[in-house]
């Protein structure tokens, strides 16, 4: 007999139906295997579509605040430059050849509110009841100033917890909360002294000091985060200026012809010798907005490193674990002619295929629970809406899973084609080694600790696969819950300075982001444990059934099974708690560690879980026949 | 070099199968294994060798090692005119996927594919097109009667079947040797019967057999029997029965009986 193939044929033709074929053959094989494995090949997408979801959110935050400022800035007919001036300073200002329009200016004070036992320094602009030509702060509650009643910024409002109706107190006088608005000429609370464009020296107390926009010219302590905007009448802002001290300070709205010239107008008016002038610009205004952010971004990104390494790990168990079920069919396929290549091959596209579908679920989730986490806030109108996922962002998430998937599956692969054919189809368990120290010690202890130890010994590798598995668990748990402690010791620092009682929007946001990342983590964990004990009860099946041949008890054996998860759950916990700690020291340099308590709490605590979650499976694997399950896993 | 001259360059080799001094040793220390101890065999095109021993006589070594599923540890060994003691891993695969059909028995059949799907396999890896892969599958799952099985997964079919199928799938490239390794092994009598029916049409058609079995009047049926025990040759015996054309002579009389 002879074979035929493409013998014949012209060697082009031939190679383009073998293309096709190869095509089919490997198509049908990564098919067929997911779906087979299809817990596992879940497992493998969660782990990965989990970092990639968390990456795309970290990715996805640049400039979600953009669309609302420039909302805001149009409703509110924000300005283009907000100086912070003395009152000849704002004259010489509005005729400068470089203004086209201004309002103002308006003048400032600065003076502790109070309201319901809460404090902080509020930013007092005085204003006229008619609506202004440049910054027209848009109410969103309430009505403008009135004598006696005072309009607040609304970030400021949510964290003071005043509304329309309420009184605060300022200079020891009660005032009405008339209404609440938001403005684009000022950085929203708590950082208005913050992240303004201009920067200007000055003496304080006979010390240079630098301050910030429109903090520059207040007797606010640099770089605080407790100031707030208020609006009032020009005449209660006079009120509150002690007698015999006139207003000095004045905030004054220009309007550049070409708003993109604003920076440029800045720098060359503040840098004049012998003044001291305050701009802010309307581009610092909005990257000040865009703080908030900047902050989530902060936690996420370390959160997001911290979930891939973790993804890894999690893949590479998962890989070992579908490899040593692989074996067999990678033994099939030798016998029948497949080359290393096509073997390799086959397995590392299934992997590949299953690492980009996990990407793009882990896009699609990030860009859908994006706008949860970007949202503008109160200082802004409008929402972010889905964020835009740039081509970049797609590429590197998907490059983050792939390469995931490949730093898992490369060695292994290379492994299954070139190992042996005859070992690889005879893929039975192996006899453990006669240990006399082991069986003299078995000997000698209960039912379901020597089939627990029997079950170890019979299925070293897969017992070894377990503990990677629990330690990966265990290391992810140990990260997250150093990486908690570290974001709210930040927090905390962050906190101290909104002192007063006043709730921080930016320390509240990070605290939902550290809650996403631990729900992810947790789910991670979960699923991981799970598996773990899922997958190795099945290993054990043919062991159960044959005890209960032989006189066992079914819940000698689910006991047994119990005995046999924690002797190898237990070197995995252990390993996984320094493991932990040197994956939050590559996902954060810095930062304190959780204490030896939490550790000891952590690895008893996840024994404790394994065990039960190893008593479910256990149990439903008692009630089955022992005869149907030792046919089934003879053949 | 004249025409007649040229042709009997080019026509294949008589001798497919030449082993010299092969053998196979396996681990080391308490755990070191003899499995093949010198062997010399040849075999010849259109031949059916049955293979018989006990145990752990090393019987499936030399079969898996003439099918370059394993690596002599010494010695030549060269199947269809190629040096599998020589041959890379690559080299190794093309010679089972072109040269070589395997019939297990634990057909080893892959779970998640259908009949029709199994038989294909080999064909796709070794190079024809999808629909060239359907059509010989197709006809090859008619010759063993299984047409009307062949979306069926492994599970679904009975042991005979599926080593049907497994017969099908190791000839779906035409192969210069079908091995047997225990090939009714896991059958009844009648599941039996028809597969030794079966290579026994092969055999008529000219496919060279090597079968490893347990089973004496098999073996009677062969035209060669090799007795193995540790690892060697101990007796080899040319069958009168068992000749070209007269393989499942048993079986026909297993039936009857």
């Amino acid at each position: 007999m002879s074979h035929q193939n493409g013998v014949n044929q012209p060697p082009r033709a031939a190679r383009k139906r073998a293309v096709k074929g190869r095509a089919l053959l490997i198509s049908r094989l990564v098919r067929r295997d997911i779906r087979l494995h299809l817990a596992q090949a879940l497992l493998f997408v969660i782990a990965i579509a989990v970092a990639s979801a968390t990456l795309t959110m970290a990715l996805s935050l640049n400039g979600v605040t953009n669309h609302p400022y420039a909302a805001t800035r149009a409703a509110t007919k924000g300005p283009d430059v907000v100086g912070y001036v003395t009152a000849p300073q704002a004259k010489n200002l509005i005729h400068d050849t470089g203004v086209a329009a201004s309002s103002g200016p308006y003048p400032l004070a600065s003076d502790t509110i109070r309201f319901d036992g809460r404090n902080a320094d509020a930013l007092v602009e005085g204003r006229v009841t008619a609506p202004a030509a440049i910054d027209r702060p848009l109410i969103t509650a309430g009505s403008w100033v009135r004598p006696g009643g005072v309009v607040i910024e609304r970030t400021f409002a949510d964290a003071l917890g005043v509304s329309v109706g309420d009184r605060v107190t300022l200079n020891h006088k009660s005032f009405m909360v008339a209404g609440i608005a938001v403005t684009a000429a000022q950085p929203p609370y708590p950082n208005l002294c913050w992240g303004t464009a201009v920067v200007s020296l000055k003496i304080k107390g006979g010390r240079e000091t630098s301050d910030q926009g429109a903090c520059a010219n207040l007797n606010f302590v640099g770089e605080q985060r407790n100031v707030g905007l208020v609006w009032m009448t020009e005449s209660d802002v006079a009120g509150m200026v002690s007698e015999g001290h006139g207003i000095n300070d004045y905030a004054l709205d220009l309007r550049l012809p070409n708003p993109a010239d604003a920076q440029a107008f800045a720098n060359i008016h503040t840098f004049v010798p012998g003044r001291s002038l305050a701009l802010s610009t309307w581009e610092g205004v909005a990257s000040a907005d865009a703080l908030l952010v900047n902050d989530q971004r902060g936690v996420l990104k370390p959160g997001a490193l911290l979930l891939t390494l973790l993804a890894i790990a999690s893949v590479a168990v998962l890989v070992g674990r579908r490899l040593s079920e692989y074996a067999r069919r990678v033994g099939l396929l030798k016998a029948v002619g497949g080359t290393p290549s096509v073997i390799a091959g086959t397995f590392l596209l299934e992997n590949l295929v299953l690492a980009l579908i996990a990407s793009l679920v882990g896009l699609m989730v990030g860009w859908l629970v994006s706008p949860l986490l970007t949202n503008p806030g109160a200082a802004l109108i409008g929402t972010a809406g889905a964020p835009s996922i740039s081509l970049s962002t797609i590429v590197e998430v998907v490059g983050v899973a792939i390469v995931v998937a490949l730093v898992a599956c490369l060695v292994p692969a290379i492994r299954a084609a070139r190992g042996s054919t005859v070992d690889a189809m005879n893929d039975v368990a192996r006899p453990p080694r006669r240990r006399g120290t082991l069986i003299r010690m078995s000997r000698r202890l209960p039912i379901p600790a020597l089939f627990g130890l029997r079950l170890v010994a019979r299925r070293p590798l897969r017992a070894l696969l377990s503990a990677a598995n629990v330690a990966v668990t265990v290391a992810g748990i140990v990260a997250v819950i150093a990486f908690h402690a570290d974001v709210h010791s930040k927090l905390s620092i962050a906190s101290g300075l909104t002192a007063g009682g006043l709730s921080d929007p930016v320390v509240n946001r990070d605290e939902q982001m550290l809650a996403v990342i631990t729900i992810m983590l947790i789910v991670l964990a979960v699923l991981n444990a799970f598996f773990t004990t899922w997958a190795s009860v099945l290993d054990a099946r043919r062991s159960s059934a044959l005890m209960r041949a032989l006189g066992a008890r079914a819940r000698q054996v689910s006991s047994g099974l119990v005995v046999a998860q924690l002797l190898s759950a237990l070197p995995g916990a252990i390993i996984g708690v320094p493991l932990g700690i040197l994956l939050f020291r590559a996902a954060v340099q810095a930062g304190s560690l959780p204490s030896p308590l939490w550790l000891i709490t952590i690895v008893i605590g996840t024994l404790v879980v394994i065990a039960a979650l190893t008593v479910v499976p256990a149990r439903i694997g008692s009630t089955q026949s022992i005869v149907e399950v030792l046919q089934t896993e003879a053949t | 070099m004249n025409t007649t001259a040229t042709a009997a360059v080019n026509a294949p080799p008589t001798v497919l199968v030449h082993a010299k001094g092969l053998r196979k040793e396996y681990g080391s220390g308490e755990g070191y294994v003899h499995a093949l101890d010198a062997v010399d065999l040849d075999v010849s095109r259109g031949e059916a060798v049955a293979v018989m021993g006990p145990s752990g006589c090393g019987k499936s070594t030399l079969l898996h090692l003439i099918g370059g599923l394993d690596r002599p540890s010494a010695g030549e060994l060269t199947v269809a005119g190629q040096r599998v003691d020589q041959l890379s891993e690559r080299g190794l695969a093309h010679l089972r996927r072109d040269e070589i059909g395997f019939v297990f028995q634990a057909y080893h059949l892959m779970d998640e594919l259908t009949a029709q799907e199994n038989v294909e396999l080999p064909a796709l890896l070794a190079g024809y097109s999808p629909s060239e892969a359907r059509a010989r599958a197709t006809a090859l799952l008619e010759q063993v009667d299984l047409a009307d099985r062949g979306r069926h997964l492994p599970s679904m079919l009975s042991g005979g079947q599926r080593q049907r199928v497994g017969i099908a799938r190791a000839l779906v490239n035409d192969p210069e040797i079908l091995l047997a390794d225990e090939p009714t092994g896991n059958l009844d009598s009648a599941a039996a019967y028809d597969l030794l029916r079966l290579l026994g049409d092969l055999h008529a058609e000219g496919l060279t057999l090597i079968i490893v079995t347990h089973d004496e009047r098999i073996a009677a049926t062969a035209d060669r029997l090799i007795s193995m025990r540790d690892g060697a040759f101990i007796d080899e015996t040319r069958l009168t029965g068992g000749s070209r054309g007269n393989f499942g002579t048993f079986a026909d009389w297993e039936r009857l009986g």
